[in-house]
């Protein structure tokens, strides 16, 4: 999760916020990215895709000789597609100007219904209820392959450019 | 709308936002969001926006910044009110 503050540096010059300048801005890397797509992007939404790798980390401890991807876990790439891809979007003006936004998220909750194995495939739908004054709050539910629905909740987030 | 009315009301919309109980039990006009009831930011964002339905008003980005205690919330919203 990101507890502490988080800072994007961004590299280059940001002339369009396309889907792949979304995730190349995000402040994670493996073995703690969960983020491998984004199907559509847009002011009110976003959906995006992770498919949960058989060798992450976790699964030698969650549980033991018995596989499980973890809720916190989950809860991350929620939030990592969610919250930050579209917070991100969303600030695409001042994070051009600026070369140090900030990111924090500040709740969650969450609600699980189903598992999800090594090697399955989450799709996250967010939708936006409220950006104002930097902070960012979602609706995010997850579904897995067979389109059910695997958990949802709200994720909110501050943001400063 | 009294000042005693107002504190309430400011009162019920802050309760569940507050880190430090001890400081809302003996909330004042003086009272700090931030330094008094140690309030985060992004709750800070939930107090205005609550504030903006419970008194049908909108505030911007310059009211934001100036409500910093129970006193400048007072302020803003009665001019608010008046507008």
């Amino acid at each position: 999760m990101f507890h502490h503050i988080n800072k994007i540096t961004t590299s280059a010059v940001i002339k369009k916020m396309n889907k792949e300048d979304i995730i190349s801005l995000l402040p994670y890397q493996e073995p703690f990215l969960f983020v491998d797509g984004i199907d559509t992007i847009s002011e009110s939404g976003i959906t995006g895709y992770y498919n949960f790798k058989k060798d992450e980390l976790f699964y030698r401890g969650h549980f033991k000789n018995n596989p499980v991807t973890p809720g916190v876990i989950l809860t991350e790439c929620m939030a990592q597609i969610g919250l930050v891809c579209l917070g991100i979007y969303l600030l695409k003006d001042e994070i051009r100007e600026s070369q140090n936004p900030q990111i924090a998220l500040t709740s969650h909750q969450m609600d699980f219904y189903l598992p999800v194995l090594p090697n399955e495939k989450v799709t996250i739908v967010s939708k936006k209820e409220v950006f104002r004054f930097n902070k960012l709050r979602c609706h995010v539910k997850m579904f897995n392959n067979k389109n059910e629905l695997v958990c949802k909740g709200v994720i909110s987030g501050m943001f400063k450019a | 709308m009294t000042k005693d009315d107002l504190i309430s009301r400011l009162k019920t919309i802050v309760a569940p936002y507050v880190q430090d109980e001890e400081a809302f039990k003996s909330l004042t006009e003086d009272t700090d969001f931030v330094k008094d009831l140690k309030i985060n930011s992004a709750n800070l964002v939930d107090i205005i926006l609550d504030i903006e339905d419970e008194f049908d008003i909108r505030l911007e980005n310059e009211d934001m910044e100036q409500m910093l205690d129970v006193k400048s919330a007072m302020t803003i919203v009665t001019a608010k009110l008046k507008e």
